[in-house]
């Protein structure tokens, strides 16, 4: 790959539901071969740009491109390279899973489907299965399916609308690294999720918070730019320390963590300040490295102040 | 890949695979596909009676008396006649009543008037169309009773001497195709119809309306597969069906009801083909315009409800107000009672039906077109 070229680019996307204005103003460059995670509460819009994106939905305002296609205009374009996963399981419980993988590659026209779909079921172990209905199938085995589907017709941009709730760790694993292995071959993917070890395995991540981004950049950046001072206790009686600090300037956010109670503010002085007092045994402090999660919980915080 | 386009053969197979994969493992409706037509056919067979006016009657008159003029006029007074054109010659006057553009031909012969002050009892013939019973019988009776009461008034009149209890001529009705004017063999072809129209219409409607609800819609529309291949690949199965319930009710009328038929099979399941793919096609067509299927079931009865009353099923075509039979002629139900009218008890051939057949295409055409604007393409 040479000078990195935007699958996505899209600029002020808006989209309104009745007099609610879901997703606003959303402006979104992703490159070729990007891993590109998409964050955000629930109801924050994530599934609404995602739609937006391929076409099922369209914007109120706004435009740019999809694979260099434009959005609004050539989806016929765009929708052949694009593999979308929709959060809700949306393949035949009536079909079969081979049945549902075979009537996805006629439709993509992919050749050699007998031999693809095998291939495929193959790689997601989805063989136990290959002949039980669809919609027979356990939670995480659909969202198998519908991965295996988005993936056959070997799309250039994947469009992951939480591929992997209610996934097994394992297979959240390999999910990743087969993600991974794509990206290495130059596809794109757009994979919005909750988990926080997810969200550190993509290369750039975006946060979105009831329709507006908050941020936009890797990992790292993201924890500089929130400059969180974060301090770890461990000791006893944990429990109603966090709700005592909870309500003390300076402390923006408090959670257990195991035996740990993690504490952060974006006001690093008035947190020490705050926190002084508690210093003393039994109780032990100790300032760590901020986690992504209290930047994430944080910018949650202040996109609802907002 | 790059084949994307109104319609692609290979996605359209694809849709049709799936669609057949669908309806086998959905035992119960397809049990009730069955099913449905046989007991409607046995609740529906009977018949119901109506009291038309107004039917198109064709004169071949070879008489200019006073006689002929004040039957003519009694007729049309009677309210149940009214006269199309006057003829000159039998085979015009054959072609009306084939064609059905006129439903009574009445023959007055020559010297009618002459026969009658003479004494010698003319005979007045009237043919009628007889292929739906409860459109004729009650014009017939009124014929009678208009006829007796004309010449009595006319002969009373001038011709005093004339008038007697007798009747002054020689009354004779003839009721073609279907001589002994036996309801069932109307109602009984026309359920065939009613019949295909709920079930076909119905079985489509709930297709899309189904796929939205489901949430497969959501992936299908992120597909590069046309509405056009959703809406044909859909319908496609259900025309076996169609053709599935066709039979049944075609043996039952058979073998049930006892109902003669004349024409060629052959004929009546390739033109049926029309109305089956017509009627599945408004099916569609609502689903696209339907939210959830209790809307779209909700679309097809009201569809049904005109199918039932407007076309000629339940109550004569031609007793309907004017407004009722446009809106009749643009409902397909309407030619397909005409067309297997026609085949099953006057043995029409291709080009007879001809005439029927191409209202159906153009209403099916329009449906299809129709159906393609109104798919929804977004989820908006
Ligand atoms: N078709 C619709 N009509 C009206 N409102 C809608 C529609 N679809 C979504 N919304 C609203 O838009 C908002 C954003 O929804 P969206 O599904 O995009 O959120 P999300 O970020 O994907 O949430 P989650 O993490 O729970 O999946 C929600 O408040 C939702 O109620
Ligand atoms: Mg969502």
């Amino acid at each position: 790959m040479n000078a990195p070229q935007p699958v996505i680019d899209v600029r002020g996307l808006t989209k309104i539901f009745g007099d609610k204005t879901v997703v606003k103003g959303l402006d979104m460059r992703v490159n070729q071969g990007e891993i590109f995670g998409f964050l955000g509460p629930n109801g924050s819009g994530k599934t609404t740009f995602i739609r937006m994106l391929c076409g099922l939905l369209k914007p109120d305002a706004g435009s740019g491109t999809c694979l260099g296609f434009d959005i609004a205009s050539q989806n016929d374009r765009i929708k052949p390279h694009i593999g979308y996963m929709t959060q809700r399981f949306s393949h035949y419980e009536d079909l079969t899973v081979r049945e549902n993988l075979l009537f996805i590659g006629r439709i993509y026209g992919v050749p050699d489907l007998d031999r693809a779909v095998a291939a495929c079921i193959e790689r997601m172990s989805l063989g136990r299965y290959e002949h039980q209905l669809a919609g027979s199938l356990s939670g995480g085995w659909k969202q198998r399916l519908a991965l295996s589907a988005c993936t056959l017709h070997s799309p250039r941009l994947l469009l992951l609308d939480e591929p992997t709730a209610g996934v097994d760790p394992g297979a959240r694993r390999d999910f990743w690294d087969e993600v991974h292995k794509l990206a290495a071959t130059g596809v794109t993917a757009l994979i919005t999720t909750h988990y926080m070890d997810e969200a550190e395995r993509c290369h750039r991540l975006a946060y979105i918070a009831y329709g507006d981004l908050l941020a936009d950049g890797t990992a790292e950046e993201l924890i500089a730019q929130a400059q969180l001072l974060t301090y770890a206790v461990s000791g006893p009686g944990l429990s109603p320390l966090g709700e005592r600090l909870k309500e003390l300037p300076g402390v923006d956010q408090v959670a257990v963590f195991g035996t740990n109670l993690h504490v952060s503010g974006r006001d690093g002085e008035a947190l020490e300040r705050s926190l002084a007092p508690f210093m003393a045994e039994p109780l032990t402090f100790r300032r760590i490295p901020t986690t992504l999660e209290e930047v994430f919980i944080n910018l949650m915080q202040q996109g609802r102040k907002a | 890949m790059n084949a994307s386009g109104v319609f692609s053969w290979r996605r359209f197979k694809a849709v049709v695979a799936k669609e057949f994969v669908q309806m086998r493992r959905d035992r119960l409706t397809f049990a009730m596909l069955v099913v449905m037509p046989l007991m409607q056919l046995v609740l529906f067979g009977y018949a119901i009676n109506s009291d038309p006016r107004h039917l198109p009657t064709a004169v071949l008159s070879a008489d200019n008396s006073i006689f002929s003029r004040s039957v003519t006029a009694a007729m049309r007074n009677s309210e149940y006649f009214d006269i199309l054109r006057v003829v000159t010659t039998r085979a015009e006057a054959e072609d009306l009543l084939r064609t059905g553009t006129a439903q009574f031909v009445l023959t007055i012969p020559e010297d009618f008037g002459t026969k009658i002050l003479r004494g010698e009892k003319p005979v007045l013939l009237l043919e009628a169309d007889a292929t739906d019973p409860s459109a004729t019988s009650n014009a017939v009776g009124a014929f009678k009773e208009a006829v007796r009461r004309a010449l009595d008034r006319d002969l009373a009149g001038a011709f005093g001497n004339l008038a007697s209890s007798d009747m002054a001529v020689d009354l004779r009705i003839h009721a073609e195709y279907n001589p002994e004017a036996i309801t069932q063999y109307n109602i009984v072809p026309g359920l065939m119809g009613t019949i295909l129209t709920l079930t076909l219409v119905m079985i489509t409607a709930l297709a899309i309306t189904r796929e939205t609800e489901r949430g497969t819609m959501e992936n299908l529309l992120s597909t590069p597969v046309s509405p056009l291949e959703v809406m044909i690949g859909k319908i496609l199965p259900y025309i076996l069906v169609g053709y599935i319930q066709m039979t049944l009710i075609m043996l039952a009328t058979r073998f049930l009801f006892n109902v003669p038929m004349h024409g060629s099979l052959v004929l009546i399941y390739s033109l049926s083909v029309l109305f089956i793919a017509a009627n599945l096609t408004i099916g569609v067509t609502f689903s696209t315009l339907a939210r959830n299927q209790l809307q779209a079931l909700q679309m097809s009865i009201f569809f049904f409800m005109p199918s039932m009353l407007l076309t000629g099923f339940m109550f004569p075509f031609r007793g309907m107000p004017a407004w009722a039979q446009v809106v009749g002629s643009i409902l397909p139900l309407t030619h397909y009672l005409r067309l297997v009218r026609g085949i099953l008890l006057k043995g029409d051939g291709l080009e007879q039906s001809l005439t029927h057949v191409w209202p159906m295409a153009l209403i099916w055409l329009a449906a299809v077109v129709l159906g393609t604007i109104f798919f929804r393409r977004t989820l908006d």
